[in-house]
């Protein structure tokens, strides 16, 4: 392949960043990393995503590519050879796809940050939503080593991330995920044997010092 | 650089059921009925009573529930976004809906979700907001549509060349968007304001398929009335 390219702008502790670095690694792609400082973001960071003006953001040979899962699908296409994420079947594909919406939806969304940024009621019914979805995931994942079979696939990539979130989630709500959900536990401790993985996710001692300290930012108990 | 098309080509003529669960004033099933009649895909589509949904519905989408849902030969794909790209990777005859250039994908997957996301999910909020809280949902929703604006001057189509997917996933700007804001008695969405949507819109409209995929007007002002009086006296 020639010279190629390739800048991350990240934010540490973003799952949406950790995507990207997971996909780019699997595909063994030398690129360069670029923290952004979100209380001050670069005029490249500005100037490569003027919508959202959100990380993380992906440079090759100059052009921006934009949002995690397009990102994702981008790194798969552009380097189709290594690690294939999205399997070649049509119907294969769509549900990969749908899976990944999910995750965004329901793992992702704006709902699952109240496990650790309410209290009470409103926090109590975001658990139960939140792990009734993670059920949903180990259905689907069933007796599989990873969601894409015996290699990581995209699903895995676009999941996987929020297991470094996951130590933060149990300790403000009170909660184990391993007891309600196993299997995914299990799932993410054999995604975090891979190299690709553990280095692209952060400690998650690091994750809920950040998560403290967004509540601290926030002025939630 | 082009990626390889390794997909299974079927054209129309193959062994083939081809199903659509949909509400015929939803946008995202109209995409999906717009996909299948610009590739020339026959199916049987079936109406949702989204208050009251069908047993089959649930079925092929047990996790949302909700429609669009396509169902081809038995396989159950839900997800307008999802079942766009399900149809053209099945279904390799033109036109082709998305580029072979991995680039052109992402900057079309990545406006797709821009009107998924943000113009459609803050239409919702306008339609369900009034005073204050409404006028914020406008003025977002146009600057939004301000950006969608940009994208499509001086281009025909969306695409380039010739209608594809985010031309499709638009669509709901042909017929849906006016008839919802003739409704709310608003006026975010002009010619004036937005002349280069309204020529991509003229575009459309010269499409038969498109034109077969209109939601009829009146019936559609008086269903966006009703949900309107049903939410408002839900909330009381």
């Amino acid at each position: 392949m020639a010279d190629e390219d390739v800048v991350l702008l990240d934010f540490w502790p973003s799952p949406f960043g950790m995507r990207v670095r997971i996909a780019l690694a699997e595909k063994e792609i030398k690129y360069e990393y670029k923290e952004e400082d979100l209380r001050n973001k670069s005029d490249l960071l500005l100037k490569m995503n003027p919508i959202h003006k959100k990380i993380p953001v992906l440079i090759h040979n100059g052009k921006p590519v934009c949002e995690s899962l397009v990102q994702v699908q981008y790194i798969d296409e552009i380097w189709p050879h290594k690690s294939p994420l999205l399997p070649t079947d049509p119907y294969q594909r769509a549900i990969a796809r749908f899976w990944g919406d999910f995750v965004d939806k329901k793992i992702y969304g704006l709902e699952s940050r109240k496990v650790w940024s309410t209290k009470g009621e409103e926090q109590e019914a975001a658990k139960k939503e939140f792990i009734e979805c993670l059920k949903l995931l180990e259905g689907e994942l069933g007796n599989k080593a990873y969601f894409g079979g015996e290699n990581l696939g995209y699903v895995d990539v676009v999941l996987v991330p929020f297991y470094s979130w996951f130590y933060a989630y149990e300790k403000c709500g009170n909660f184990s995920i391993e007891t309600e959900c196993p299997k995914l536990i299990a799932w993410a401790k054999r995604c975090m044997e891979k190299d690709s993985v553990s280095k692209s996710l952060p400690d998650q001692d690091k994750i809920y010092d950040y998560v403290l300290h967004l509540k601290k930012v926030f002025g939630i108990e | 650089m082009k990626w390889r098309t390794i997909f299974s080509s079927k054209t129309m003529g193959d062994d083939e059921e081809v199903k659509v669960f949909g509400m015929w004033a939803s946008p995202y099933s109209r995409r999906v009925e717009l996909a299948l009649k610009l590739k020339g895909i026959p199916y049987e589509y079936i109406e949702e009573d989204l208050s009251n949904k069908s047993a089959l519905l649930i079925k092929h989408n047990p996790v949302h529930q909700k429609i669009p849902v396509l169902v081809h030969n038995g396989k159950s794909i839900p997800e307008s976004l999802v079942i766009l790209e399900y149809i053209d990777e099945t279904w390799r005859n033109n036109p082709i809906l998305l580029s072979q250039d991995p680039y052109d994908r992402a900057m079309a997957r990545f406006w797709a979700k821009f009107i998924d996301e943000k113009i459609l999910s803050t239409t919702r909020k306008v339609s369900f907001t009034t005073g204050k809280e409404q006028e914020h949902a406008i003025e977002e929703v146009t600057e939004q549509l301000k950006l969608l604006e940009n994208e499509v001057k001086g281009k025909a189509y969306f695409g380039g060349e010739g209608i594809g997917y985010v031309d499709i996933v638009a669509n709901f700007l042909v017929f849906w968007f006016g008839n919802l804001q003739e409704a709310l008695g608003i006026n975010i969405f002009s010619q004036h304001k937005f002349p280069f949507i309204f020529e991509w819109i003229q575009k459309q409209l010269k499409i038969d398929m498109v034109d077969e995929c209109r939601i009829p007007k009146d019936k559609h002002l008086t269903y966006i009335q009703t949900r309107l009086a049903a939410f408002k006296s839900a909330s009381k």
